[in-house]
């Protein structure tokens, strides 16, 4: 433990990267660039995520990281790993039970509260990157509100798929004014962005970190004869039984059976400890 | 309706020694509305010139150049196009259009240009082209790949279609046969009636005696022979 | 009547070379001008000035804007001056490629600039994609279709009605006919001309063509070492030219 600082970062750091989370806070869905600093892990592995939690994590916090909703995967397991060495603070697996929660590609099914802040990794926080790739005419399309781009993705979507086929990184407008790529969360979790918890962004090779408040207005671009969708995929759970909850698929033989699970696996297992069953645990049961 | 008065026209060959040409002297004309005068002299005298200078395609080195009150030898580029949108005609021997374009829209252009509403200004350019005897299955077809006297006919369609108060034509009846020389002589008689006034070259001296009320020598305005 | 473009005393300059000077002319609606010149003469310095694409250094562009009538171009603000280029304003660049996004298809090419001014209606953008790809003689059925798979011809024509489709009153062209085949040049020009007429429009088109300006535009500025040398009615300059460059120009061009 004393070979590092609290959460690795050094203080002079954190302050850096603690000003550019106000500022973030401060102008909803602006890009605020930061001197994202070299972590012992690859980029686009959360480096962003990682410095803004080591920034924002105080000793007193219960610290959970998901990856994809899950708590066990590799990424999850060693960015919670890291903290657990560098910053001794308590982990957990429980949603309810975290003060901060680092995720990448998801938001976790459970309504998050005002005393929580949850951290998304995220790998292009430019949203018009696809269709403009100067970072000058970017910001100056930002800055003059000059949008009409995004919804040209949107047409070209329509265009070849019959349908708004964008099913994650969904672009969304924050507060009436920014346009912010929430970072690669499926649509089904858009609605969730406007929540009571404070949520931060955070791109390590891209040296961008940006925030939505509690209680702020996120809307989901879309035209008006087809209108913005949550979608998921259209089966209960299979092992809880759940039906509002995002579902992974799984592959279970060679013979191309196939089994539908919450993504959110702190979210599964709740309901699975409620007495909740689903059509393979039903199976177990009979 | 036309007047010139004192019209003076060089040209100046700057890239051959800056020599100086003087082309025309004194000129000075009247054409009131209702007649039409004819402009004579050996090939080379300036009629064409003349007629250009009246058109504003070249430049008057000096003196007053009048049509319908506007002085064309001071005026500015838009005043000219106005013009001859709205005043001037001309019915020059070269037909010079957009390839592509079918005959019947290059006819009616000229009234569209003055916002005749589209299909009224096609029924005028279909009549114009049937009374001209163009065939009209060549109708939906360039005049870029018609024969001599089809393309003089077209042009004289085009410069027909709207009814100018004034009107220059360079040759209308050349390379035509008789039959369809008398309806183009006719056309100029119909616009004289309605009190256009007319400025014209015509080698043909038939038809210059049945339209024309006064022949100009443009020889008296050659430079040194004037005085 | 008020001139749609007031150009009053234009320069620009790189270094202590001069780019443009000294250049005035007022633009009425309706009007088609052209700028020609050789290579380096300073004509399409000028255009990009007068578009808003380099800061002239001084000088006034005044544009009689809808709302508030004639303003200067030069001093207005930024996003005031975008906002021009995305409505009021068109420029149609020689090259196709640098006036489309050769990754977005036909129709959202077309419909940037509608969703660029707050359009958010599908089927309503699509449909008036359709009609501008028929009014720029595009089949309807390669609304998906990318820039990629068209002909140079098709290109500029799809530029044409990607910048026309908001109703602009006056459009800038930089050699719009550049780098075609005569035929295809021909049918571009045929194209041109009726859009202008029907639209009204207001042009201003910088070529080296002379055979361009004659069928495309009423007025004409001859430009040479980023001055003036010459201007007047179209036919006026090329059949009479004033000024010995022009005369050189003008006597330089190949007879068919």
């Amino acid at each position: 433990m004393s070979e590092y600082n609290f959460a690795y970062l050094d203080e002079q750091t954190k302050r850096m990267i603690r000003r550019a989370i106000l500022k973030g806070l401060a102008v909803p869905g602006y890009q605020v660039p930061f001197a994202s600093r070299e972590m012992p892990m690859p980029y686009g592995w959360g480096t962003g995520g990682v410095q803004v939690s080591a920034a924002t994590l105080t000793p007193d916090d219960t610290f959970k990281v998901i990856d994809q909703g899950a708590d066990d995967t590799t990424n999850a397991v060693s960015i919670r790993k890291f903290f657990e060495n560098t910053a001794g603070v308590e982990t957990t697996e429980e949603t309810e039970k975290a003060s901060l929660i680092q995720t990448r590609h998801r938001i976790p099914e459970a309504k998050l509260r005002e005393d929580q802040i949850i951290v998304y990794q995220v790998p292009i926080p430019e949203p018009l990157r696809f269709l403009e790739p100067r970072e000058t005419e970017t910001r100056k399309m930002h800055s003059l509100e000059e949008y009409g781009l995004m919804h040209v993705k949107l047409y070209e979507d329509i265009s070849q798929h019959g349908a708004i086929s964008t099913s994650y990184a969904y672009p969304v407008k924050v507060s009436g004014r920014y346009v912010m790529d929430p970072s690669p969360i499926p649509k089904f979790d858009n609605p969730k962005l406007e929540m009571d918890a404070i949520q931060l962004f955070g791109a390590g090779r891209e040296q961008r970190i940006y925030a939505v408040p509690p209680h702020t207005k996120v809307v989901s671009l879309d035209f008006e004869d087809y209108p913005f969708e949550a979608t998921k995929a259209d089966h209960p759970c299979d092992l809880c039984g759940a039906e509002d909850s995002y579902l992974d698929e799984v592959i279970t033989d060679d013979a191309g059976s196939r089994m539908f699970v919450c993504s959110d696996t702190d979210y599964c297992r709740c309901r699975r400890e409620a007495g909740h069953t689903g059509r393979m645990t039903k199976d177990v049961a009979a | 309706m036309i007047e010139l008065i004192g019209v003076n026209k060089s040209f100046t060959l700057h890239n051959q020694g800056s020599a100086v040409i003087p082309v025309m002297e004194g000129a000075t004309l009247r054409v009131s509305p209702g007649e039409c005068v004819a402009l004579t002299g050996a090939s080379g005298a300036g009629k064409s010139t003349l007629m250009r200078v009246i058109y504003g395609n070249y430049l008057a080195a000096s003196g007053q150049v009048l049509v319908g009150g506007l002085d064309v030898a001071q005026a500015e580029p838009r005043q000219i196009l106005a013009l001859r949108r709205d005043t001037l005609g001309y019915v020059s021997q070269f037909l010079r259009v957009v390839p592509r374009v079918p005959t019947l829209e290059v006819v009616a252009e000229p009234l569209l240009a003055i916002g005749t509403e589209k299909q009224a200004a096609l029924d005028r350019a279909a009549a114009l082209l049937a009374r001209l005897n163009i065939p009209e299955r060549l109708w939906q077809l360039s005049p870029t790949t018609f024969s001599g006297g089809e393309q003089q006919r077209v042009n004289i369609a085009r410069g027909f279609a709207h009814t100018y108060p004034a009107m220059l034509l360079d040759e209308p009846t050349a390379s035509l046969d008789a039959q369809n020389r008398d309806i183009v002589l006719s056309l100029i008689e119909r616009a004289k009636e309605r009190g256009a006034a007319i400025v014209g070259i015509f080698h043909d001296v038939e038809a210059r005696n049945r339209v024309c009320d006064r022949e100009i020598d443009v020889s008296g305005f050659t430079p040194g022979k004037a005085a | 009547m008020t001139p749609l473009l007031q150009v009053k005393d234009i320069e620009k300059r790189y270094g202590t070379r001069i780019g443009c000077s000294g250049v005035s002319f007022d633009l009425y609606p309706g009007e088609v001008m052209g700028i020609v010149g050789e290579s380096g003469s300073g004509k399409s310095t000028l255009l990009n000035c007068l578009a808003g694409h380099l800061e002239p250094d001084a000088g006034q562009v005044i544009f009689d804007t809808r709302a508030d009538g004639p303003v200067d171009t030069v001093t207005m603000s930024e996003p005031e001056r975008r906002m021009l280029g995305r409505t009021d304003w068109a420029f149609v660049h020689q090259h196709a490629r640098d006036g489309l996004r050769m990754s977005v298809s036909a129709g959202g090419n077309i419909g940037e600039r509608l969703m660029a001014v707050g359009d958010c209606h599908y089927g309503q953008i699509r449909d008036r994609a359709i009609d501008w790809l028929g009014r720029v003689e595009i089949d309807g059925s390669r609304v998906d279709d990318r820039p990629t798979a068209f002909s140079g011809g098709m290109q500029q024509r799809l530029q044409i009605a990607r910048n026309l489709v908001t109703g602009p009153r006056l459009v800038f062209m930089d050699e719009p006919t550049g780098g075609l085949d005569v035929s295809v040049q021909a049918r571009l020009l045929d194209l041109l001309r009726g859009l202008v007429r029907e639209m009204g429009l207001s042009a201003i088109i910088v070529t080296h063509d002379l055979a361009v300006v004659r069928l495309l535009a009423d007025r004409l500025m001859v430009m040479k070492d980023g001055y003036v040398v010459e201007a007047g009615l179209t036919d006026q300059v090329l059949d009479d030219p004033q000024h010995a460059y022009t005369q050189l120009l003008v006597s330089s061009v190949l007879q068919v």
